[in-house]
This record gives C-alpha cells, structure tokens and sequence, in this order.
C-alpha cells in the first residue's frame, strides 16, 4: 500500500531530515555565501551563493529551515522574508549576467507570515520572482528537498525541471490550513493531505514536475552523489539547448498546466 | 485566436460614455444595504445608480459585469474565452456543487470575465474577477482565462487593464491552481517585455496567490479607496504573531504608504484616469 500523504508530510518536515545546507556542503565542491538583497537586509531563510558542481560555477539559492533552535529562529523556520526572495532574484540575475546556471534547492512551510512582511511587499516580492524567472536566460534546476509551501515555495520555482525528493511534498496550502477551511478542524490534516495530492508521486503523476530522486536506502554519501550526478548531467543537456528554445520550453511547460477542455467556440 | 474579429471605428465612443450605461444590476435580494462605515442604509437600486458607493464614500463590491459596464463605451465590450470552464483535477471532494452554487449565485461561468473594449474611444483587454464566485479565487480556468488574454493582448499589441478582486488561490484545485500563479506571470511577462501597457485596479479583497501574481505586476497599479489588499490574511497574521495589527493593515492606503500601489483612484473617477492612461499608453498604429 501506498505511504498515506501526510506521513510524507510529517517525513518532510521531520528535524532529523537534512536541510537545504547538508544539501549544499555535500554536493558542491565550494561553496561561497553571498548575502543581502541590496535593498533591506538580509534574510537568513534564504540561503544563496556560488557554488562549483564538478568544475561548472553555478548559482545556489535555498531556502534553509536551520538545525539548532537559535539556529532555526535566526532563519524565521525557513519561512522567508520579501528580503530572502529579492536576495534569490538579486542572486539569479547575476546568474544570467555571467552565464551560471541556476540550481534552487526548497524546503520552506511557506512565505513569513508577519506585519513587516505585508508592510515590504511580500506579494510583490513573489509576483517579481515569478515573471523574472519565467524569462531568466540561463538553465534553472528547482529541487524539493522537504517542504513546499505555496507561493512561498513556488516563488523559486519557476524553472526549466522541477525535482522532487520522494519524501518532499509541494502544496498550494498546507494540509491544516486546508483542513481548518474545509471541515473547521485542523486536526483533520491528514485527510486533507490526501485529498490535496501533495506528495511527490501525485505531482509527477499530474505531469507537474519531471522527476521524483528516490531516497531508497543507499546510505546517506551514495544519496548526495547521486542527486550531484542527476544535476549534473541535466545541466549538461540543458546548456546544450539554444536560448531560445530553452526559454520557450520553459514557459510552455507552465502554460499547459491546467489548460481545461474547451467546448465549441463562440 | 480568432474569436473575434479586431474593429476600429473611431466613432464618438466619448458621446456614449459608459457609466451610466446599462441598468445595474443588483447582487443580493433585499432592498437596502448597510454601509459598514457610516451605518446608513440605502436601497440598492440607488446604491447602483451610484456605482456602488455610498454617499460616505465607502465602496461596496461590484460584481463583474457591473464593473465592465460603468468603465467601458456603451456596446463596446465584447467578450473573450467565455467558453472556458472549470475543471477538477485532482477530484477534490464536494468540488463541483461548490461551483454549481457559486454559478448560480454569480450567474457566471467562472471567476473572472475577459474582453476587449474601449473606454473613452481607448481600445484595450480588459479582465474583471467576479466577487461573487468563490471569491475571485484563482483555479485553471481562471488562470487560462487570463493568461490567455495577456497573450492576445500581446498578439495584437494591446493594452490591458485589469480589476482584481481575489481570495487567493483555489485550494480545490490543489497544485494546479498554484501553479496559474506562475502561467499568468509568464504572460504578464511577455507582454511587458513587448513594451505593452498593463494596468491593475485592486479592488475589496485583493489577496493570497493574486496579490502574489499578477495583480502586483501591473506597469501602473491603482486600488479603489479601503480595499483589503495583502499577501497573508490577516487574521492568520494576528494569531500567528499574536501582535495587535496596526490601524488601516492591508488596506489600499496602507500598501500606497509603503510604496506598492500608485495611487488610489475612487470608482466614480476610475473611467477617466483609465481612458488617460490607455491613451498616454497606446502603442498601435493610427488608422
């Protein structure tokens, strides 16, 4: 039988699962942070950087939940500000300055949810990375690695392959605030996680990602070596596409998503 | 896209003005409505002869077609993509009688209604979300509906004004109505990036996955006076930072003060800084 959605939920969001980091320091040979978003500040739930993959300088930008507890209060639990996604486009039009890659790694339970959120604009900082990344001239690779939350998670999405890992889930609304809606009961969040088809298998089988990386039980080393590899070895394919094509297929793949049967013209 | 056949008939479309055009029709069933600012109740045919607005000023929300036909020159508009209809993708349960009674409360198909139209004699697309469908929410239909109005905005190198009125993204529609957040911003996109105007008015509510798309990616963004505009609600907001909220939070003033919105345009003066702008903005070639 089928893992039920939310023990995927409860998997993605566990504290022993790694974060964005353990990704980072695993996969890429060097890594140098870079901060700030050049306007306010810098955010500690995005994480960004330049990092080498096997000899090609890329762009990283994660979302980054944090380990310790003063560790994950200094990140807002991986909840970003408006700053943290203007820090990731800041850091993405470089990208596309000097020709790197993109590759974005997400776990985060959503955008911060605060007053000085709402009074910088973070509908406005989601809004800018959606249509900036749309056209970014350069390859973008977005990997689930544990939570997605809504637009927050989606903000770092807008990508030419959307990865997820098998424990990741991506979801418009998370399965208590959908629960408290539906049935004004939070405690039904497992029922609506199932009903809301969050988890990685639903999203590859409703075409809206392309790949699933199993986690199987490789050992933790062979696991990081493996998703390194997969990234790769897209990168390779993806920097051999033209510009063109490559921006054309990107908006195209998010174009057809949900494009309803239409009956006879008008 | 040939549903309709492109006209310029630059003909005293001024003379016809638009915003007394067509008898107004009412939302709800009881003959008078109180104004939740100044407490007084007025019949809703007076409220309508008066675009919604009470004689205080607070402005009470506008169904979408009303919305089209005080703007827009008398028989101008002509309506795009109404064929398009909701789907369920993801078999959410209690779905589609949710949207039976949301179209038998709007009598409309969906939540948002797309066009073409002049205002002033000012060719342009227009969308307007409708309140009274689900809120304005955003599922597949309505992120087809208006991706697609960017893209034959942009085919046919038009402007756009847009009124947004939205409680987000659709959760019955799962990741595929997140996902329209991301189709409609690629439009907006290439729409822009062919130097085409788009203009955004946000109306009471305006929030969630809207708010976080195109409704923030207008060129130009005006709001209607006290309209609730925001990305997080608010009472999510209150419980989760346990903070009192500061007066005036999300609303059209507020987000103007902290530099997200360019100004705010009351209804009654709506039509004639729209037919302005449309007309600094135009970018096709004179007959």
């Amino acid at each position: 039988m089928k893992t039920e959605a939310y023990d995927k939920v409860r998997t993605a969001r566990s504290n022993s699962r790694p974060t964005s980091m353990d990704y980072i320091h695993h996969i890429f040979d060097v890594f140098f942070e870079l901060h700030g978003d050049r306007k306010f500040a810098d955010d500690g739930a995005v994480v960004g950087g330049i990092g080498i993959l096997n000899e090609l300088p890329v762009t990283v930008v994660s979302i980054e939940k944090g380990r310790s507890v003063k560790e994950r209060m200094a990140r807002s639990f991986g909840a970003p500000q408006p700053e943290g996604y203007r820090k990731a486009l800041r850091l993405m039009k470089q990208a596309e300055k000097f020709g790197r890659p993109v590759i974005c790694l997400i776990d985060t339970s959503g955008a911060f949810c605060g007053i000085g959120a709402e009074e910088r604009g973070q509908g406005q900082a989601i809004a800018d990375n959606l249509m900036e990344m749309m056209t970014l001239k350069t390859p973008v690779i977005s990997v689930f690695v544990g939570e997605g939350g809504s637009g927050g998670a989606l903000a770092l999405a807008v990508a030419d392959r959307v990865w997820m890992l098998e424990n990741a889930v991506y979801s418009v609304i998370s399965p208590e605030g959908c629960a408290s809606i539906l049935w004004k009961d939070s405690s039904k969040a497992s029922e609506a996680a199932e009903v809301l088809k969050l988890t990685a298998e639903d999203s590859y089988d409703n075409g809206l990602i392309e790949k699933v990386i199993s986690e199987g039980d490789i050992g933790e080393e062979a696991f990081y070596d493996r998703l390194k590899w997969e990234l790769i070895w897209e990168l390779e394919k993806l920097r051999e596409k033209p510009l063109d094509q490559l921006l054309e297929e990107r908006y195209q793949k998010f174009r057809k998503v949900g494009e309803p049967v239409q009956n006879n013209g008008q | 896209m040939a549903f309709f056949n492109f006209r310029l008939q630059p003909k005293n479309e001024l003379e016809k003005g638009g915003r007394t055009a067509a008898p107004v029709q009412s939302d709800a069933s009881e003959p008078e409505k109180k104004c939740p600012n100044c407490h007084k109740e007025t019949p809703i045919s007076e409220l309508a002869g008066n675009l919604n607005v009470c004689t205080c000023g607070y402005h009470f929300r506008m169904n979408s077609r009303q919305r089209i036909s005080y703007l827009v020159d008398k028989g101008s508009f002509e309506e795009l993509f109404a064929d398009v209809d909701y789907s369920n993708p993801i078999d959410f349960p209690g779905y589609n009688e949710k949207i039976e009674s949301a179209k038998s409360l709007s009598k409309e198909k969906e939540g948002v209604i797309c066009g073409t139209a002049k205002v002033g004699g000012e060719e342009c697309c227009i969308f307007a979300m409708e309140p009274y469908f689900m809120m304005g929410s955003m599922g597949t239909a309505v992120g087809e509906k208006i991706t697609s109005l960017f893209e034959y905005a942009t085919e046919h190198k038009m402007s756009v004004v847009g009124f947004t009125v939205s409680g987000g993204a659709r959760m019955q529609e799962g990741l595929f109505s997140l996902l329209q957040m991301a189709k409609t911003s690629g439009a907006v996109k290439r729409h822009s990036d062919a130097g085409l105007f788009y203009l955004t008015v946000l109306t009471d509510p305006t929030t969630g996955g809207v708010t976080a798309s195109f409704a923030m990616e207008g060129d130009i963004i005006i709001a209607e006076p006290s309209a609730t505009v925001g990305f997080a609600g608010a009472r999510v907001i209150e419980q989760t930072t346990k903070k009192a909220l500061p007066k005036g939070f999300q609303t059209s003033e507020f987000l103007m003060k902290h530099g997200f919105v360019d100004a705010i345009v009351s209804r009654p003066k709506q039509r004639t800084v729209i037919r302005h702008l449309l007309k600094i903005h135009d970018r096709r070639e004179k007959a």
